[in-house]
């Protein structure tokens, strides 16, 4: 079963890829879904990428909907502050967050939340301490961010990835 | 199903979604004008890559199903693809200018994390 699979979320990803490509499924479709989806993660193995083991995927998708609700949310703030609607003065600048997440997966998912979330900027992470930089256009209170942050995003991360 | 036989409560919702995206990948680009430092500007695109992005490819994926009379949900590798992608430019942007800010002394320059 490893030698065959190695990386089954791999192959479900590329197999249901290429049938979103080319929908709507044929029987000849399939098979050709079913061969991309055995064959390519082989060659990806040249690549060694490291196995992602999901430990609790009911939370992926609470954690997708809370990010969705935030993506809209910070988008339309960041519309007000550029449009020149949000009143009062606006501070900007940087935070620092202490992780505790030290998987990459969930690292690197947590940079795509927080890229996807307009107001909020990846700027620097230092892997030895595990300290993120981020800069964020409406900086009304520092703590508030870094608690958003930790736990919004980080605390499903870490029950997700561990 | 051709785009004259399109319902006109499909017409509307699909006219709406890519004129709200638009609106919001515009709002996006004034901001990278209006925003004065570049920490600031770099926010801007963003919102064309996540909401505009969604919003018209929502729209582009209803027009698509109605016409070719079932679910076409190929759009979506487009917002995967880019949900995926944009992280790796901006963190580069981000990392380039905070190296050339420090290196430069400059007083804006982000403190070391």
């Amino acid at each position: 079963m490893r030698a065959a699979l190695p990386y089954p979320l791999l192959s479900a990803a590329l197999a249901l890829t290429w049938l979103l490509l080319n929908a709507p499924p044929t029987p000849g479709q399939l098979v050709l879904a079913l061969l991309v989806g055995l064959a390519i993660p082989h060659v990806m193995r040249a690549l060694r990428p490291r196995s992602v083991r999901l430990r609790a995927p009911g939370r992926l998708a609470r954690l997708g909907i809370i990010v969705l609700y935030d993506m809209l949310r910070s988008n339309i703030d960041v519309a007000r502050v550029i449009l020149g609607l949000r009143r009062g003065t606006r501070r900007t600048g940087f935070v620092a967050i202490p992780l505790d997440l030290r998987e990459p997966f969930g690292i690197t998912i947590l940079a795509i939340i927080l890229t996807a979330t307009p107001g909020t900027l990846w700027v620097q992470y230092d892997s030895d301490t595990g300290r993120l930089l981020m800069h964020v256009l409406d900086l009304t209170d520092g703590d508030a961010w870094v608690r958003r942050v930790k736990d919004r995003y980080e605390r499903p991360l870490m029950e997700i990835f561990a | 199903m051709t785009g004259a036989d399109l319902p006109l409560w499909a017409a509307w919702l699909v006219s709406v979604l890519a004129v709200t995206g638009a609106a919001f990948s515009l709002t996006g680009a004034i901001g990278l004008v209006r925003l004065k430092t570049f920490y600031e500007r770099v926010h801007a695109p963003t919102l064309g890559a996540t909401l505009g992005m969604a919003l018209i490819l929502c729209g582009s994926m209803l027009l698509l199903s109605m016409l070719e009379g079932r679910l076409v949900l190929r759009d979506a590798l487009i917002g995967l693809f880019l949900t995926v992608t944009t992280p790796v430019t901006l963190l580069l942007l981000a990392r380039a200018a905070a190296h050339r800010d420090r290196h430069e002394g400059n007083p804006d320059a982000p403190p070391k994390p």
